[in-house]
């Protein structure tokens, strides 16, 4: 296990490419719910326009993780956190710093698809503007812009003002993608996005995770080594609240050096 | 089958339909009294019913009851004027802070306050409203009437926006909506149905309150001409009529009555109404 941030190694993705800049950094970051520790002294880059896969058995944090990067976490009655999270540079657990502005620029996608049941496919992307009380100055411009993005414009693009929930669980999540990346996050926390989706749904959001990295920088939460390989520049190992691993994602998956990593990879235990 | 397992077939065969007879018929018991109700009220209102009734007041030659219909939808719009701002507030924050000690001391608070008799919330109008302004009122009788739809309201905005998964919550704050923007543009358009048949619900309560008014809007013979003039309700004028022994005036009352009950059962079929549209 690592002990300080700098000691963690980021390697380029790619051969040729430079040192990858970190967006985000967690810092010896911990959690509790209520007396129970989730997760122990994680130190984690998450680099910048790539995307991260946190992988782990069931209740490893990785979950808890990331809800902790954009102050989810804390939400929940009795939860707390001790550490640190660094977005560009600075502290997003800071005593100056609004919640509310640290979750606008890093988006979340839940596990269930969540749109609001009362809103239309319309007003659910245009949702986080208006629950920010912002009136966006070209709506449809923007609508079909993320819609686009979100792989979902050509589906929805006749029935905009169908409710949100009448939707294909699939096209629910990526409405959810969608009504996310409206808000221009500078990164999108996915906390197993296609675990209640069907095989053809999550081709199309892992597809669209692929698309989306050259824009965004991305962390995924998934169950599915599989995904995590297809869809990670960087996978994290996590087990019982600490990561256990970190490195480039072919790394992970062809020689990790950790044995307990390559036991949950090759399916010994999880 | 073993003869004991028959015979043991056969008796609780014989409890279960006993056991069925039993509580149809205190199905039909319990019904009785409102059929009863509803039979008498409708036979005996409806021979008072006629164009006077509807369009004179109490006080005029050939006498109605027009300032007693106006009097009750005036009292009844303005308490829930008072009462449904306020009282879905109130549940609404005791949905959205539901653990915090002062959510569960207000509930325990508003528990005993719909437990309060209304004849209670009248005499107190009367010390706190009446007294100090020198006068009966249509406000004051307002007053009493949203302190009692106020529990209502509260209890059964708590309990829908309960009911709004937290996964919807999850999903504003995540998008930065702070906690008041997510209450009531998330939270309480998803519970809308059920807080409006609550509501309604309320309203029809007040409809029905006598006591509260007794001493508060107290009694007119004529439109009032301000709020702050004592005001004639159906439920009063009922009362009143029905203390004397004039026997065109009990007429009067039954059609009163029959009206009272026709708004009371408006508001409900409504209520119930707005339930199904949601499910």
């Amino acid at each position: 296990m690592n002990d300080s941030v700098d000691s963690i190694r980021v390697r380029p993705a790619r051969a040729g490419e430079r040192e990858p800049a970190a967006k985000m950094r967690a810092d010896k970051l911990s959690a509790w719910f209520g007396s129970k520790q989730a997760l122990r002294e994680i130190t984690l880059p998450i680099v910048e326009r790539k995307v991260t896969a946190v992988i782990g058995p069931s209740g490893c944090g990785k979950s808890t993780f990331i809800r902790c990067l954009n102050r989810m976490h804390e939400v929940v009655g009795g939860a707390r956190t001790t550490g640190d999270v660094v977005l560009d540079g600075k502290s997003i657990y800071g005593p100056e710093v609004d919640p509310v502005r640290v979750r606008r620029r890093v988006g979340m996608v839940f596990q269930k698809p969540n749109p609001f049941p009362t809103m239309s496919v319309r007003d659910n992307v245009l949702a986080g503007l208006r629950l920010s009380g912002i009136d966006p100055p070209d709506p449809d411009a923007l609508i079909e812009e993320v819609l686009g993005q979100a792989a979902l414009w050509d589906e929805v693009k006749d029935a905009l003002h169908s409710p949100g929930g009448a939707l294909s669980g699939g096209q629910q999540q990526r409405l959810c993608i969608a009504r996310c990346l409206a808000l221009e996050p500078e990164v999108v926390l996915m906390d197993e996005p296609c675990s209640s989706l069907d095989p053809v749904a999550t081709a199309k959001i892992e597809e669209l995770i692929h698309e989306l990295r050259d824009r965004y920088t991305i962390v995924v939460v998934t169950h599915s080594m599989q995904q995590a390989a297809r869809v990670s520049d960087y996978t994290a190992f996590f087990y019982l609240g600490a990561l256990v691993e970190y490195d480039l994602a072919d790394v992970i998956f062809t020689k990790p050096s950790d044995p307990r990593t390559e036991d949950y990879i090759t399916g010994r235990f999880g | 089958m073993t003869p004991e397992m028959e015979r043991a077939y056969i008796g609780r065969k014989f409890i279960d339909r006993a056991a069925m007879l039993a509580s149809s018929l205190a199905v039909a018991l319990a019904l009785l009294p409102l059929i009863a109700l509803l039979a008498y009220v409708v036979s005996h209102g409806v021979r008072a019913f006629s164009a006077s009734f509807f369009l004179e007041p109490i006080g005029a030659r050939g006498a109605g009851m027009a300032n007693a219909i106006v009097g009750t939808v005036e009292l009844v719009l303005l308490a829930s004027a008072m009462a449904l701002p306020l009282g879905i507030a109130a549940g609404l924050y005791l949905a959205e802070y539901r653990s915090t000690g002062l959510a569960r001391a207000v509930r325990f608070a508003v528990d005993i306050h719909a437990g309060v008799p209304s004849i209670v919330v009248g005499v107190v109008v009367y010390a706190v409203v009446v007294v100090r302004m020198k006068q009966f009122s249509a406000f004051a009788g307002a007053i009493s009437l949203a302190i009692v739809m106020l529990p209502l309201v509260t209890r059964t905005t708590d309990a829908l926006a309960r009911t709004v998964p937290d996964s919807l919550r999850e999903a504003a704050l995540a998008l930065g909506a702070p906690r008041w923007r997510t209450a009531i543009f998330v939270v309480l358009p998803t519970a809308s149905a059920g807080i409006r048949s609550g509501c309604l619900l309320a309203v029809a309560r007040a409809c029905g309150e006598t006591a509260p008014l007794l001493f508060t809007a107290y009694n007119n013979r004529f439109f009032n001409e301000s709020l702050a003039d004592p005001t004639s309700t159906l439920q009063v004028q009922i009362f009143t009529y029905t203390m004397t022994p004039n026997a065109d005036w009990h007429a009067q009352a039954w059609a009163a009555a029959l009206v009272l009950v026709a708004i009371v059962v408006v508001l409900n079929v409504a209520a119930r109404l707005l339930v199904a549209e949601r499910s």
